[in-house]
């Protein structure tokens, strides 16, 4: 199952490497074969559809304006200011999913009657809503990124309530029942227990919603006019994408090296907190 | 032997009887948080465009009926389009994974990756490719997005089998079709299902994201951003509820379909739906 | 040791096995098995038992040895269905009511419904299961999965018995009467038995022989014939010579030990 000796890394290594190179033998190939074909399906490829790996590797050094900084460092900004929003949102969205779990644990009547719209709340397209948000809060003063930070909780705190939930839950019965022996109150066993408990799972969560955060963020960005991020980016770039297609594949570039990151970030504080076996939590 | 279990045969009409139950003070929570926002907005006589009544979101649903109506089930049917290739795709790639598990476990970490990237974010570049009225383009995005749950759940399930099952299987000399029929895919169906579940949700937005970006003025989210851009907040809500409502009623029956398939499962009788 | 092979339920000879990871589980193991005998084999954790059990049945290979079963080498004898298996967990499918369960390996052989149906009626009226068909496994309690788990083994008339700790998880009472009912089953059906048990009271009252095994690395310890007489019940727990022989067993035990060092947790018994 598992190698963990040191042909085991130097594999996972191999892989590490093999996986991107093979995606762009295939991009290159793919690309090549369609337009030496001219097949026109799914899609036209040309190289405004796919431009060369190279060019959208180029485009990073490419002024946008002329005289004006690199794309990348212009990018390198934006991802900051959408970053600064993700971060916001998640801590938010965090702080209120665990709030809600919490409470939903311990009042079944609250749990019932809140959980379907915990999920259903899930189903509003943020970004249909963003522009409200956006104005609705403008007009009370409250800046536009913090704005767009509130919209990535919107993603963020689902997954935590969710899964924490779940982990609260978790502890075995006879568990409980041992805290109650020693006369544990509900807090006591609530930070004893079943928070520990519940750590797994809410890594778990919290993986997932550092991807949602990074979403909402740039989202969030998109129809609210917000032009400092990268959500502001991509819109820009689309409207020139026949034009410099490989302005919008970089943005894109960025917004996924973004996620992944924040992803790692988390995945690097589960190490750090959680010393049992996270595999066990589906 | 002292437990006697009575064979209980899964009594439809008990349990639906208790889903009911169930569901009450969900009910009561939705009246009364409507009542609270009809009255709070009257009161303190928010402004429409930070929220408006919703009695003014029914009218305004009310009077555009057929053309929110219509706009819905366009995009709904770009969402079930992209929800059917791209979870199709992943159950796919999740069976040839399993069946190849040395590459499965070497590729699964950058499956894992591959969800924590924005994806949503390369919704102009698919209607570029397919062009912005093609539904295509938006079906593509929402396949995407759906493809990655659905495969790693599924793999997940494909995967996490009890030695011993197969072990069993083997004892009967079972070839590698019948390991998978007999336990690997039956034991991977509640899983799948989780990833179809947030494959649902998913493709949905996926799809009004897609048409934000541009799309024919037929579509849900073309027409929300319309709306938005006129002022008309009471009907560009009721697009946002009618878009939440097609996404509840596309998870619903994905929750109904599990329902039927992992009937079996110990889960299913305790805990229904996330 | 028998010259005619061919003739043993099972043939272990010089058998060893060593893992990936360099722990040594057996080291030339020695064991012939005559038709419609109950053999035993027990041990402390670790002591490759049940990797015995499974290098029988072909699902671990063994690094040095051979194994004949009812003549045939172990992978064959798989092929051939030579023998049914039963775990300690009882190892039901969730998504099969009971009658399907018992009915899988029927399934594998290729067996047509009606065939299939009438076997399973009878395999549970065996197991006095009748009335569970269509339940499902997680409605019934741990005794009862381990008999619906014995009457999946026993469809197909194996003439081997594989058992795993089969009781190892269940309350003493409950125990107790399974191994009653096994014993009865065992002599209904003439087949052949190796069972892996912790439990030395177990081992004596079902066994014809108790293979005594020491740990570290595995190796058998000692053999002991169980001379009780048949049919055993109730009374045989109380019979001084069924005390005798518990205490004969728990010494070759104790005396295997000897020069075992303490185990830590992390290296259990490797499957």
């Amino acid at each position: 199952m598992q190698g963990g000796n040191g042909s085991g890394t130097l594999r996972k290594l191999a892989t590490l490497l093999v996986v991107p190179v093979a995606l762009i033998v295939l991009w290159e190939g793919y690309k090549w074969l369609w337009q030496t074909t001219g097949w026109g399906w799914p899609f036209v490829v040309n190289d405004t559809t796919m431009p060369h790996v190279y060019s959208i590797l180029q485009a990073f050094s490419q002024p946008t304006t002329t005289g004006g900084p690199p794309l990348i460092q212009s990018l390198l900004h934006a991802a900051w200011f959408t970053m600064k929003e993700a971060i916001a949102g998640f801590l938010l969205g965090g702080v209120i999913g665990f709030g809600l779990a919490v409470l939903l644990a311990h009042v079944r009547l609250l749990e019932r009657g809140l959980l379907p719209f915990v999920v259903g709340s899930q189903t509003v397209p943020i970004l249909a809503i963003a522009p409200m948000v956006v104005i609705g809060l403008g007009s009370k003063g409250v800046q536009g990124w913090k704005s767009v930070a509130i919209l990535a909780a919107w993603l963020t705190f689902f997954p935590v309530a969710i899964n924490t939930l779940r982990g609260l839950k978790s502890p075995d019965r006879r568990a409980v029942e041992l805290m109650q022996s020693y006369a544990a109150s509900q807090w006591s066993i609530l930070w004893r227990l079943r928070v520990p408990a519940s750590l797994p799972y809410i890594f778990t969560a919290l993986k997932i919603s550092a991807t949602a955060s990074v979403i909402g963020a740039i989202i969030g960005e998109t129809p609210a006019s917000i032009q400092d991020g990268l959500g502001g980016a991509i819109v820009n770039f689309n409207q020139y994408y026949s034009l410099q297609p490989t302005f919008l594949w970089a943005t894109n570039i960025i917004c996924a090296a973004m996620g992944l990151v924040f992803f790692g970030l988390v995945v690097i504080a589960e190490h750090l907190v959680v010393r049992r076996a996270p595999e066990n939590v589906v | 032997m002292s437990t006697i279990v009575e064979p209980v045969p899964s009594g439809l009409t008990r349990e639906l009887g208790g889903r009911l139950r169930d569901w009450v003070p969900a009910l009561v929570v939705f009246v009364l948080a409507i009542a609270l926002w009809q009255g709070l907005t009257t009161a303190f006589h928010v402004q429409t465009f930070l929220l408006p009544k919703p009695s003014d979101i029914a009218r305004s649903f009310w009077e555009n009926k057929s053309a929110l109506w219509s706009a819905g089930v366009y995009t709904l049917k770009e969402a079930a389009g992209g929800f059917v290739l791209g979870s199709g795709l992943g159950i796919l790639a999740a069976l040839l994974l399993a069946r190849f598990r040395v590459v499965g476990a070497a590729l699964m970490p950058f499956a894992i990756a591959a969800n924590a990237i924005p994806i949503i974010a390369f919704a102009p570049i698919t209607n570029n490719w397919f062009g912005l009225l093609n539904p295509f383009s938006k079906m593509a995005i929402a396949a995407v997005l759906c493809f990655f749950p659905t495969m790693v759940n599924t793999l997940r399930g494909l995967t996490s089998v009890h030695p011993s099952s197969i072990e069993l299987m083997r004892s009967y000399a079972a070839g590698e079709t019948a390991v998978f029929r007999h336990v690997r895919i039956p034991n991977s169906l509640p899983f799948m299902f989780t990833g179809l579940k947030i494959s649902a949700v998913l493709s949905m937005i996926g799809a009004i994201v897609g048409e934000y970006f541009g799309g024919p003025t037929n579509a849900l989210g073309v027409s929300i951003l319309n709306d938005t851009q006129l002022f008309d907040f009471p009907r560009a809500w009721a697009g946002i509820v009618l878009a939440s409502a097609f996404g509840l009623a596309f998870y619903g029956l994905v929750v109904l379909a599990e329902h039927f398939t992992t009937s079996w499962h110990p889960s299913a009788r305790s805990f229904s739906g996330e | 040791m028998s010259v005619d092979a061919g003739s043993k339920a099972v043939s272990i000879r010089g058998v060893s096995k060593t893992f990936r990871t360099g722990t040594t589980a057996l080291v030339d193991i020695d064991l012939e098995v005559e038709p419609g005998e109950f053999v035993s084999l027990i041990g402390p954790s670790g002591c490759g038992k049940s990797t015995v059990l499974r290098i029988v049945g072909d699902l671990v290979q063994p690094s040095a040895g051979s194994v004949l079963v009812n003549g045939k080498p172990a992978h064959r004898a798989r092929l051939d269905h030579d023998y049914g298996i039963v775990f300690q967990d009882a190892v039901l499918y969730d998504w099969r009511t009971v009658a399907k369960n018992v009915s899988l390996p029927l399934e594998m052989l290729g067996w047509s419904r009606a065939r299939r149906k009438a076997r399973v009626e009878e395999m549970l009226e065996l197991v006095e299961l009748r009335g569970f068909e269509s339940s499902r496994p997680w409605q019934l309690s741990g005794g009862m999965q381990q008999r619906v788990s014995i009457a999946r083994a026993l469809s197909f008339d194996p003439s081997l018995l594989l058992m795993d700790e089969p009781f190892g998880a269940l309350d003493e009472m409950t125990r107790e009467r399974l191994n009653l009912e096994l014993l009865q089953i065992w002599e209904k059906a003439g087949s052949t038995v190796i069972f892996v048990t912790h439990s030395i009271p177990e081992a004596v009252f079902l066994s014809t022989r108790v293979v005594v095994m020491s740990s570290r690395p595995g190796r058998i310890a000692d053999v002991i014939p169980v001379d009780l007489p048949r049919p055993r019940g109730v009374a045989t727990r109380e019979d001084t010579r069924f005390f005798e022989l518990v205490t004969a067993v728990r010494e070759a035990l104790a005396a295997g030990r000897v020069e075992a060092p303490p185990r830590s947790l992390a290296t259990g018994e490797v499957y």
